[in-house]
């Protein structure tokens, strides 16, 4: 029996790595994407065109913007002298935020009077808008600290001190490309077994998600530095768990599909669901309540806790029961089912 | 008998030639329903569950608030927290409780006040507020923290304005935020959706239609009729064009009329541009499926190439500006990209000849281009 | 095949003419010279065969001339046009059929011929009357509306041929267009030929049946790229004078004698033929029969009239590799019991939703034995089939496989089995030595049987040259021995084969033929399907299915003896097989054969009277 799946094992790899196309197909665009995807989704606003429109002629104007202007978030796109000006330079998206200094705000300022300054954000992309908000604001939060202090004004009663776990620095790299081994996993492996028409077989399908999810994994450690702080086999029991179920819905799509491209239809809609519902790129609990209880159903959404939570924090195998047990079981069903779809088509 | 062996350079004999062939595909189509649920289906189950799935901003986090010495102070404090539609605080006894709590990503931060908060406050000394956030996910992390940052000044501001002192806060700072004022994100998510819709009909359809002509050997016996390469192209875009119109102008009412996004440019400007993506999409599509040859490598390649860049790469989520040079100018070579730009603009902002024109001039060119490509890459005999 | 084409036309006026055509492909890192140095003449109105073994370049050359392949050197023309230059002019007046049909499974018939009536751009004044000729030809008129793909592979034929007929070609290139189709369907594609060779038209195809190819006005026998003949087919009849004789009186025992002659050193070719083997000798003398006297006692000698393929046996077999199977699989010294019952069909039926593709049907076979498994396309064999070698339960009735109930123990049963499927089952990006290995390690055979086994295959196989080459890359002949290679690898009692010999040359059907004649001598149970009435001759025994019943049953002689007439005294099986179901469906039998896809509706054949032995 053991010595029949090695053999079965063995034809499945030859079988994938002999054609040079499928072999291209399974290892070119995954490296690309997974370069590509790692360093594009991100949520860290990086040298975002920002506008100054500075009507203030004195020093304390100038230090601020200079803040503004020197922050990594930020590069000046340029300067404005009039109100039309702001509208030059957002509507053709020359800049996403003006920021807008008016003439009394150096005077105000040394008066102790509240100075205050207009950012005006182009709202089309409202994530984007809201992150570059933010930035803008802890900006200002240190231009007033440092202001404060320069100025022995009295201290506030109580300050901030935020800290942040896992991920001191919030670097998104470390949240999205554990995500990517997910994503990419389940592309692949879905595509594998999902347009398989003729054959429903498990094994390929396994196989090749194995290999993706471990190359990725080496990918994310090595070449992003993401760290690696858990357990190899908490994670490597959720990788199997996760590409056996996908293989599972796979097969359960194939014994439905009359054709390749029913199939690849049948994959489209699980797949991009999966990704938006699985907490990839937004987080489930934003989600209203009969979405969330959709993701339920979602193999991508235990695996990224899984695979995040023991990349980057450490949890160890037996709190992450929670999340093997669903995936198992949306495995079996969909096996069970695609084995008795394939043989009830078959006869 | 042979003098109705048409000429065939005859233009009725083209028509002919082409009409059949498109008949045939919208027979095709009809025949295999999956042509039609990739176009109209698709598009319908994507926008729900973006346009109600999708929220960007975080909601009714919840935040575990400790005190270590509960008094008036403390709880003037967390009175903020508890007002806010941004957090969902849980009090825990001890800093122990509430670590553990956010190891098992129960709560997203811990807002923890030592047991000298009071005193230190009201003796006007700087009490530290400790402030852990779970930076697993950076981006909610930073919203979190810019939440908490707005309760804190709000906080001070009350404390002030109660003792009638004036703000120590020196600089204030007014927002504006242009286009969508309320910061929706599904504003901004169902326009670039139809990008990612339009990329599925017609780089992924056409590509899966045309490798199966490979795969059936059907292309063998079109070749050895009159039928000239370029009335075998046209007969394939004809119909995924219409098809991608179709699918389009559904998502587009979707989008104004369900989900209420404001369209503040033209329909016209929509449509006109909306072609021009299309077929930059469908020649990118026959491109894959000539190269490729049978239909399992062209689905695959047309996803790869096309579908998840049109969602990664385009800017419909992750902002362009942000990206490495390096793959920045990968953008570039993606269609969505241009057209993403476009729908957001014209939606959201109206329309801007100087986002729509530069756009639609890019996307004309990669029409131009792929079509070109496939046209010439298109064999004329086997082998 | 009893028709014969009209006279050759008196006609000079050149349809098709090439001269030095060459054409190179690049396999892997190997050029493969597909044609070299070919000139030809095609005289119009004429019906020639393009004929040669696998790989021989048919196609190419077919494709050539109908300017889907631009020649590498060499000149070709089309009435006068060049295909490379005048590439739409030369398609105006073609008419070409690839190999698979070119036809729109998820179109209907009618749906098919409108488009390629456009194509053509048929005027659509002259359509209706068109379309209602061709289908009234091809017997599809009432299957005008049904999707092309749920068409029985005949139907398909027809219909392929129907939609390059619709713009009336004055040239007609048709690629292998009888390869699995049934001979009622074929008899009927060949009338269809026949009426558009009488209107004129020049009609080219290849093809591996040599009784095809012998009703043709001209031949061209191509060989490795090279023509090795070309000229009527009786024009070399008259070399093959006193080689040709018939050999009766083997009794039951016709195969093994068979397989005797096949192997004496002056006998260059040896077949069945209905009760007798036909035999062509080296020299034009009668064969000696000496050495076989003590086990066929009562042998006799006839001279018989060469044929058009004993031209061609002769012509290519000192030409193409020699694979000698029958002799690799040399028979066991032991005694065979041949008594005992390995396969036991009792009442067996299968229905699929409402449709009853098999219907109650009833028949055994004995060891050793080689059984076949008849009828025409859509009759229920592979639903048959497929049932007896474990891979569909059938719905009622017993099943039993060398005693073992195949409902209850289809796994244990199926190691006893060797299946050898119509398209072989191999895994193409496998090379030949890993295909074997899995199958060695699918049939569970340990290291040590493994090694033997594997040794065993690639030498008696004669594959070892092979062993590392991709098998999706060999040679049709090449795949079909690798795939009977590894049918055999654990040494089954029976072997299954379903249509093994489809489209494969008359040499390597010769050297195939003779493997299952040595299985069968070792005691192997075969169980074959096919379409070949030539090769049911080898069956010890076999059955015709017609809409998923048994019509008839029993030993070749014993049903050839059911269609005899006072006008045919002396059938073939193929005559037996066309009259059997002549008789059941009235004369349009082939296009009401459309198995479990298609349905099957209307006609509902009586029952068979024939009870199996």
């Amino acid at each position: 029996m053991l010595y029949a799946m090695l053999g079965l094992l063995k034809k499945e790899f030859l079988a994938l790595f002999r054609d040079k196309k499928s072999r291209f197909v399974l290892i070119g665009p995954p490296l690309i994407q997974l370069l590509v995807f790692g360093y594009a989704a991100s949520y860290d606003l990086n040298r975002v065109p920002i506008a100054i429109y500075n009507e203030d002629s004195g020093s304390a104007s100038r230090e601020l913007i200079a803040r503004f202007t020197g922050a990594r978030a930020f590069r000046e796109a340029g300067r404005i002298t009039r109100q039309s000006g702001i509208a030059e330079f957002i509507n053709p998206k020359k800049a996403l935020l003006v920021l807008h200094v008016e003439r009394e705000f150096t005077r105000d300022l040394s008066k102790r009077k509240p100075a205050s300054i207009q950012l005006i954000i182009d709202g089309r992309n409202s994530n984007t808008a809201l992150i570059a908000l933010n930035y803008a604001q802890t900006i200002l939060a240190d231009f007033n600290r440092s202001w404060t202090a320069q100025q022995r004004l009295e201290k506030p009663s109580a300050r901030l001190e935020i800290r942040a776990w896992f991920n001191p620095n919030l670097n998104s790299q470390w949240f999205i490309v554990p995500g990517i081994i997910g994503l990419l996993t389940l592309v692949v492996t879905m595509l594998v077994t999902a347009l398989e028409v003729l054959i429903g077989k498990a094994l390929p399908g396994v196989l090749i998600g194995l290999v993706e999810a471990s190359f990725i994994v080496l990918m994310a450690v090595y070449w992003f530095q993401v760290p690696f702080v858990g357990d190899v086999a908490a994670l490597y029991l959720g990788i199997i768990l996760f590409v056996v179920s996908t293989v599972g819905v796979g097969l359960m799509i194939s014994s439905l599909a009359a054709t390749q491209q029913q199939g690849l239809l049948g994959a489209f809609l699980f797949i991009v669901p999966s990704i938006i519902l699985s907490g990839f790129a937004t987080p489930i609990a934003n989600m209203p309540e009969a979405m969330q209880t959709l993701t339920l159903l979602i193999p991508l959404r235990y695996f990224l806790v899984i695979v995040r939570g023991v990349m980057l924090e450490g949890i160890p195998l037996p709190l992450l029961a929670d999340q093997y047990w669903p995936m198992a079981v949306i495995g079996l069903v969909n096996l069970g089912l695609a084995a008795w779809m394939f043989r009830r088509r078959l006869y | 008998m042979n003098a109705e062996h048409s000429v065939p350079n005859d233009p009725s004999a083209r028509r002919l030639r082409l009409s059949g062939l498109i008949r045939k595909e919208f027979l095709q189509i009809r025949r295999d329903l999956s042509s039609i649920a990739i176009a109209f289906l698709l598009p319908i189950v994507l926008l729900i569950i973006f346009g109600y799935g999708v929220s960007l901003d975080a909601r009714h986090e919840r935040v575990g608030l400790v005190a270590e010495n509960p008094g008036p102070e403390t709880a003037d404090f967390f009175s903020g927290l508890q007002g806010s539609e941004y957090f969902q605080p849980v009090t825990f006894s001890d800093q122990r409780a509430a670590k553990a709590a956010l190891n098992r990503r129960q709560i997203s931060a811990i807002v923890r006040l030592r047991s000298d908060f009071s005193r230190q406050s009201l003796s006007g000394q700087s009490a530290p507020i400790n402030v852990v956030v779970d930076g697993v996910d950076a981006n909610t992390a930073r919203l979190v923290s810019g939440y908490l940052q707005g309760v804190w000044a709000g906080w001070l501001q009350r404390r002030l304005d109660e003792r009638a002192i004036e703000s120590t806060q020196s600089v204030l700072m007014q927002q504006r935020i242009w286009f969508n004022p309320a910061v929706r994100s599904r504003d901004y998510l169902v326009p670039g959706l139809i990008a990612v819709i339009m990329t599925l009909i017609g780089a992924l359809l056409t590509a899966m239609v045309v490798a199966r002509e490979w795969d059936r050997g059907t292309l063998e016996a079109l070749m050895a009729t009159p039928v000239s390469v370029g009335e075998v192209l046209i007969g394939k875009l004809v119909p995924y064009y219409l098809l991608g119109m179709g699918g389009m102008a559904l998502s587009i009412g979707m989008a104004i009329f369900l989900f209420e996004v404001p369209l503040r440019g033209s329909l016209w400007v929509l449509f006109v541009t909306g072609s021009l993506f299309l077929l930059a999409a469908l020649g990118m599509g026959l491109f894959i499926s000539i190269i490729a040859q049978n239909q399992f490598l062209s689905g695959q390649v047309a996803i790869i190439t096309t579908f998840l860049p049109a969602f990664i790469l385009s800017g419909f989520i992750f902002d362009i500006d942000s990206m490495p040079v390096a793959v920045q100018s990968f953008t570039y070579l993606i269609a969505a990209r241009y057209f993403v730009a476009i729908l957001q603009t014209v939606f959201l902002a109206g329309n801007v000849w100087e986002v729509i024109i530069p756009n639609a001039l890019a996307l004309a060119l990669m029409a131009l281009v792929f079509l070109t490509l496939a046209a010439r890459r298109m064999p004329r005999r086997l082998g | 095949m009893t028709a014969v084409l009209h006279s050759i036309p008196k006609n000079t006026a050149v349809a098709v003419a090439a001269t030095g055509l060459g054409k190179h492909f690049t396999v892997g890192q190997r050029q493969i010279a597909a044609l070299e140095g070919i000139t030809l003449n095609i005289r119009v109105g004429v019906v020639s065969a393009l004929i040669g073994p696998d790989g021989a370049g048919k196609t190419t050359l077919l494709r050539l001339i109908a300017g889907l392949l631009a020649p590498d050197h060499g000149t070709i023309s089309g009435f006068g046009l060049d295909p490379m230059t005048q590439t739409d002019a030369v398609h105006a007046i073609t008419g070409y059929m690839p190999q698979r049909f070119g036809l729109y499974e998820d179109l209907t018939v009618q749906e098919n011929l409108d488009l390629y009536a456009d194509l053509h751009g048929v005027p659509t004044r002259l359509r209706s009357e068109r379309f209602h000729e061709l289908l009234e030809m091809t017997k599809l008129s009432a299957f005008q509306d049904r999707l092309a793909g749920k068409l029985s592979g005949g139907m398909k034929q027809k219909l392929g041929l129907a939609c390059t007929l619709v713009a009336r070609p004055r040239l007609l290139l048709l690629d292998e267009p009888t390869v699995g189709v049934d001979p009622v369907s074929r008899r009927e594609l060949w009338l269809i030929i026949e009426r558009m060779v009488a209107s004129g038209t020049t009609v080219l195809m290849s093809t591996a049946y040599l009784d095809e190819a012998e009703r043709c006005h001209e031949i061209f026998m191509l060989h490795a790229g090279q023509m090795i003949r070309q000229g009527a087919p009786d024009a070399e009849l008259s070399l093959l004078a006193g080689r040709c004789y018939e050999i009766h009186g083997a009794e039951n025992f016709t195969r093994r004698l068979q397989s005797r002659l096949a192997e004496q050193a002056n006998i260059v070719d040896a077949v069945i033929q209905v009760d007798a083997v036909r035999v062509v000798t080296a020299q034009p003398q009668p064969p000696t029969l000496d050495d076989l006297a003590a086990e066929f006692p009562s042998l006799t000698v006839t001279s018989v009239r060469p044929r058009f393929e004993d031209g061609f046996i002769v012509r290519l077999k000192p030409l193409v590799e020699q694979v000698n199977l029958g002799r690799a699989l040399s028979p066991s010294t032991q005694a065979v019991d041949r008594e005992g019952t390995v396969i036991e069909v009792h009442e067996v039926e299968r229905w699929f939703g409402d449709f009853q593709a098999v219907k109650r049907i009833s028949f055994d076979v004995k060891r050793g034995e080689v059984f076949g498994l008849l009828g025409a396309n859509g009759a229920g064999k592979t639903t048959t089939f497929r049932m007896l070698c474990g891979l569909l339960p059938p719905s009622g009735g017993q099943l039993r496989v060398t005693g073992i109930d195949l409902r209850s123990a289809a796994a244990k049963a199926r190691r006893r089995i060797g299946y050898m499927s119509q398209k072989f089952s191999l895994y193409g990006a496998l090379s030949v030595r890993q295909n074997l290995e899995f199958f060695a390690s699918a049939y569970r055979l340990d290291r040590g049987q493994r090694r033997v086994r594997l040794d065993w295959a690639l030498d008696e196989f004669q594959l070892a040259a092979y062993a590392e080459s991709s098998s999706g890359d060999l040679p049709l002949g090449h795949k079909q021995r690798l795939a009977l290679a590894c049918a055999l690898l654990h040494e089954p009692e029976i072997l299954f084969l379903d249509e093994p010999t489809s489209g494969v040359d008359p040499l390597m059907r010769r050297a195939f033929w003779s493997a299952i004649n040595a299985l069968a001598e070792q005691g192997v149970t075969v169980l074959v399907t096919t379409h070949f009435m030539e090769e049911a001759e080898y069956c010890d025994r076999l059955v015709i299915m017609a809409a998923g019943s048994l019509l008839a049953a029993g030993r070749p002689k014993e049903i050839r003896a059911q269609a005899r007439s006072p006008d045919r005294p002396n059938p073939t099986l193929e005559d037996a097989f066309i009259q059997l179901l002549h008789n059941i469906a009235g004369s349009d039998v082939g296009a009401s054969q459309a198995g479990p896809k298609g349905g099957l509706q209307g006609r509902s054949p009586q029952q068979s009277e024939q009870t199996p032995s």
